[in-house]
């Protein structure tokens, strides 16, 4: 592909380098730079690599690959950034200029398109795969698969996931989860729910729970059938194209209801949603639309404080909590407070909050699949900060940080004594709503 | 000076067990730069916690006239760690694991690579206090520090790094472990080579071993905030508290057009209107405090003061100084580009510097925003420019030169704390003068005959000038 210095330019989004005066603020807080410790898995260092090919002075994009695949793109760097840089948009930009270069092996290429394009935006074949799961348990091949040490030999450790894998939703119950509830007592908003197309096909139960809580709170909850993946993988991968077409297809679908929000349950997705409007602000037709779209996407959290929080909450033993923050719900959409405030709510539990809570688990979207042995790096720093606080249940709000966790427990030999939840699971719990 | 060749490679690589040799094209482009200007790129990057194995490559070094560039966080200001002239990059930050304190002895014991905020906490555990307090301590090794013998807002009550080294372990350009001072407050066995490599910016050795001097941590601490319309009685107000016989811990100015950029970044409900405000930080007993207090209250009011706000509690008091951390990054909004230097004079001319900087403002048409630790004449002016406008970066060069000579003029210097590294080297004669300048480069000669520790710094090439553009 022949093409100019300015072309490359702007795809790379260049001009937005010059916003880094390379001070360094950046590098306490990134979990990659701390566990692979050179400054080429910095933010700083992976700015400035963008910034060579910006400028010629590197010419070959694979320099940037290794760089920006090890980068988990938690965008903790941007929330530690005293000048602004658009870390998250930099990132996108040279990951989606490295994938439109590569000629991905034929496997990876057919698998890629397979998961991008037809699995993850397809709620039948998540809804599949949910079932998959749902099989894969209740006919014993899970067990047999356990005994048979197969699971160590899945690849890209997927055998290490196993053993946390939540307890999945049978096809008929799958069925039963209503398109509308109406809210109990007085109704404060109408709110449609994201499903989510991990949550949906893996955490239904969550997604369940999170409409009655919703509904117990105050809130008439639609299921918009016609939504679809949030495209959050999509981007995050340098699929840009298909990022925006998902974006389209949900912006359009959930303006067929006049809600008062737009309401997710898990940080990553809902980090997505937020930058819809950003995502598409130079595509004249749909930029007001979009961010229509992410002024009313809301975090669950949000909206259960909005309308008072959730009364009586008891937790049935007095019990140590600790939140583990999710990434994109601290640094991209700005939510902090609501889950704390909704923890803190809970009679008999007491919070301790442990050190470095904003840094990264290690999830990050398929991080810890495509790279497990660096997921693992962080996640056993992670879990030192979680022993510490002596908690037995460690509170999260995205599934896949909750997978995390839960691995590391597992990893930490904990699982006896330590639990971790989604912080609807827990509240649900608290509620007496099972 | 020579190149790095394929069998030195192999020869660092057998070297360096403990640690790793980093060659590839994204590791060495991830060390070419720090927080100043320019990309520059390294051989190899060497990274262990090793001082012997850091040793053995030094006289490797030496011994083929191979360069080597000792390098912290890279956060300077002033190109002290750019590996101008290709070679070695040693990344001393991976050694952090020593910080031992000693109570007793009010000392404590650091490896380069431990973050200047590290020891400040570490400190303060056991009530004491490591006082010098760059704005980049969360960020910066304490190594880095020490090479560029660095100061903050407590300078002006504290003083700065050096105040507070008393013995050093370090590397010499030919590869010798040497150590200086010890552990005493005293000491005046022969020549002070401590100090000597404090501030050397890494071309004499490289500092591996660090032995720092803490105190007790005050008791109690209060804030003011002092408003002016007119920027030289700002200046006035603070000759007038230091000569009162008043010693605030911090003393920190903001101009007008600084105040205006932090409002427009964060509204926090400073005075826009006003040409000047003064925030000043005093520590001690309670009861001495709030007599100073009272006393600042009555001498910025006599030269002048619009208002003087006193923070009711400790929320308030940190909303006012957030105002001033909030500077760097809220002027940076305004254009892309920032030169921060940090050219300073002696107090009494503060409010003289204060008049010319305003002048040479008008004169080059620049975007001048002048803010700092005004109370030890340590003022930041900055240019606010776009590094991609050639035009008006030539307008900055001389903008800059002229700073430069105007604190020298002032009986002031190029660098209160920032260092000469790169970017000031072209001016070292004017201040220092020849024959000042040739003794400082006799020095180096002694130490580092090859001159292959950290070369192109603090000394001008011929013809060398201040390049932005
Ligand atoms: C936003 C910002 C604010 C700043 N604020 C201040 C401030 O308030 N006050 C201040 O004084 N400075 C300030 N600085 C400048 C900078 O942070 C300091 O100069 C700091 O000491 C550099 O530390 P470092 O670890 O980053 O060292 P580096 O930048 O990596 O190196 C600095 C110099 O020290 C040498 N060096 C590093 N380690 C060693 C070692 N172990 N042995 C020998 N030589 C060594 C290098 O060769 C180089 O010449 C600021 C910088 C930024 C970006
Ligand atoms: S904190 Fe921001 S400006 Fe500083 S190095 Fe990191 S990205 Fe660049
Ligand atoms: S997004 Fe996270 S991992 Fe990536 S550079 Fe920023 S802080 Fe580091």
């Amino acid at each position: 592909m022949k093409q100019t210095l300015e072309q490359l330019k702007e795809e790379l989004q260049y001009e937005k380098t010059n916003a880094c005066v390379q001070c360094g603020y950046c590098l306490p807080v990134c979990p990659t730079y701390m566990t692979m410790g050179k400054e080429t898995h910095s933010p700083r260092g992976r700015i400035n690599l963008i910034k060579m090919v910006g400028e010629g002075k590197i010419t070959d994009l694979s320099v940037l690959e290794e760089p920006m695949n090890m980068c988990l793109g938690c965008r903790a760097c941007e929330t530690a950034c005293p000048t602004g840089v658009q870390y998250g948009s930099l990132l996108e930009a040279a990951r989606a200029a490295i994938v439109k270069r590569k000629t991905f092996s034929v496997p990876v290429r057919l698998l890629r398109n397979a998961m991008f394009k037809k699995v993850f935006p397809s709620r039948q074949a998540m809804t599949l795969t949910g079932n998959a799961v749902w099989l894969y348990e209740k006919s014993g091949v899970r067990k047999a698969a356990h005994k048979s040490g197969m699971t160590n030999k899945l690849p890209y450790h997927l055998g290490a996931f196993e053993a946390v894998m939540p307890q999945a939703v049978s096809p008929k119950e799958r069925k039963k989860t209503p398109d509308r509830i109406k809210a109990k007592g007085e109704k404060k908003y109408t709110v449609a729910f994201f499903t989510g197309c991990i949550m949906d096909a893996m955490f239904q139960r969550i997604n369940r729970l999170s409409i009655e809580l919703l509904a117990e709170a105050g809130c008439d909850v639609v299921v918009i059938q016609k939504q679809t993946c949030c495209g959050a993988l999509h981007a995050h991968s340098g699929e840009m194209e298909e990022a925006k077409r998902l974006a389209k297809q949900n912006i359009a679908a959930f303006e067929e209801e006049n809600v008062d929000f737009v309401v997710n349950n898990a940080g990553g997705c809902g980090a997505m949603l937020y930058e819809y409007g950003h995502l598409l602000a130079s595509d004249q037709e749909w930029a007001a639309r979009a961010s229509a779209f992410s002024e009313k996407s809301k975090d669950i959290s949000e909206v259960l404080i909005s309308c008072g929080g959730l009364p009586n909450l008891r937790s049935k033993r007095k019990e140590r909590v600790t939140y583990q923050r999710s990434c994109h719900m601290t640094n991209v959409q700005k939510v902090t407070k609501q889950p704390v405030e909704l923890l803190k709510s809970i009679s008999g539990v007491q919070l301790i909050e442990m050190e470095r809570a904003d840094m990264c688990c290690g999830s990050a979207g398929i991080y810890n699949i495509v790279n497990y042995d660096a997921s693992m790096e962080i996640l056993d720093e992670k879990m030192k900060d979680t022993k510490a606080t002596g908690a037995s249940v460690v509170v999260t709000t995205n599934p896949g940080c909750l997978l995390q966790m839960k691995l590391g427990i597992e990893r930490e030999n904990l699982s006896q004594s330590v639990r971790a939840l989604h912080l609807i699971e827990y509240l649900a719990e608290t509620a007496g709503i099972s | 000076m020579k190149a790095v060749k394929q069998k030195h490679i192999e020869e660092i690589q057998n070297i360096v067990k403990e640690g790793r040799v980093l060659i590839d094209k994204s590791d060495r482009f991830s060390y070419s730069f720090d927080g100043s200007f320019g990309t520059f790129l390294p051989d190899a990057v060497i990274q262990t916690k090793s001082v012997e194995e850091l040793a053995a490559l030094v006289k490797l070094a030496n011994r083929e006239q191979i360069p080597v560039y000792p390098r912290g966080q890279s956060t300077s200001l002033s190109g002290g760690p750019l590996p101008v002239k290709g070679g070695l990059v040693f990344d001393l930050s991976v050694m952090n694991d020593v910080l031992e304190i000693y109570e007793e002895d009010l000392v404590a014991v650091v490896s380069p690579g431990v973050l200047t905020s590290a020891v400040h906490q570490a400190a303060e555990q056991r009530g004491l206090m490591y006082p010098p307090d760059p704005s980049s301590s969360h960020v910066s090794t304490i190594g880095g520090n020490l090479a560029e013998n660095s100061g903050g807002p407590r300078g002006l009550k504290y003083g700065v790094t050096k105040d507070y080294v008393i013995g050093l372990e370090v590397i010499t350009p030919e590869g010798e472990i040497i150590k200086t001072g010890g552990k005493t407050v005293k000491n005046v066995t022969g020549y002070d080579l401590t100090k000597l490599i404090v501030g050397s910016e890494g071309t004499l050795g490289i500092i591996t071993k660090a032995i720092l001097r803490l105190i007790p941590k005050p008791v109690a601490s209060a804030t003011v905030m002092a408003v002016f319309n007119s920027l030289v009685d700002a200046g006035s107000a603070i000759s007038k508290i230091l000569s009162a016989g008043i010693l605030p811990s911090k003393m920190e100015l903001m101009d007008q057009s600084s105040i205006t950029a932090v409002e427009n970044y964060e509204p926090l409900g400073l005075p826009t209107e006003a040409e000047a405000i003064i925030l000043i930080e005093l520590d001690g007993h309670p009861l001495a405090l709030e007599d100073e207090v009272k006393k600042i209250n009555e001498l910025c009011h006599s030269v002048g003061a619009e208002e003087i706000r006193i923070p009711k509690n400790k929320a308030e008091e940190a909303e006012i100084w957030r105002a001033r951390k909030l500077v760097s990054p809220a002027i940076v909004r305004i254009k892309p580009t920032k030169i921060s230097e940090d050219a300073t004079v002696p107090r009494s001319k503060i409010p003289q510097m204060c008049q010319r900087l305003q002048e040479i403002r008008d004169k080059y048409n620049i975007h001048l925003v002048v803010f700092g630790h005004a109370g030890d004449g340590n003022l930041h002016p900055n240019i606010i420019c776009d590094k991609n406008d050639k035009e008006e970066m030539r307008r900055v060069e001389q903008a800059v030169a002229e700073i430069f000579t105007t604190a020298v003029e002032l009986g002031g210097t190029l660098s209160g704390e920032h260092g000469i590294g790169l970017m000031k080297a072209p001016f070292m004669e004017m201040e220092l003068g020849t024959a000042g300048l040739e003794m400082m480069k006799r020095i180096k000669k002694v130490w580092d005959p090859n001159n292959i520790m950290n070369p192109g710094k603090i000394f001008p090439e011929p013809g060398q000038k201040l390049e932005l553009s």
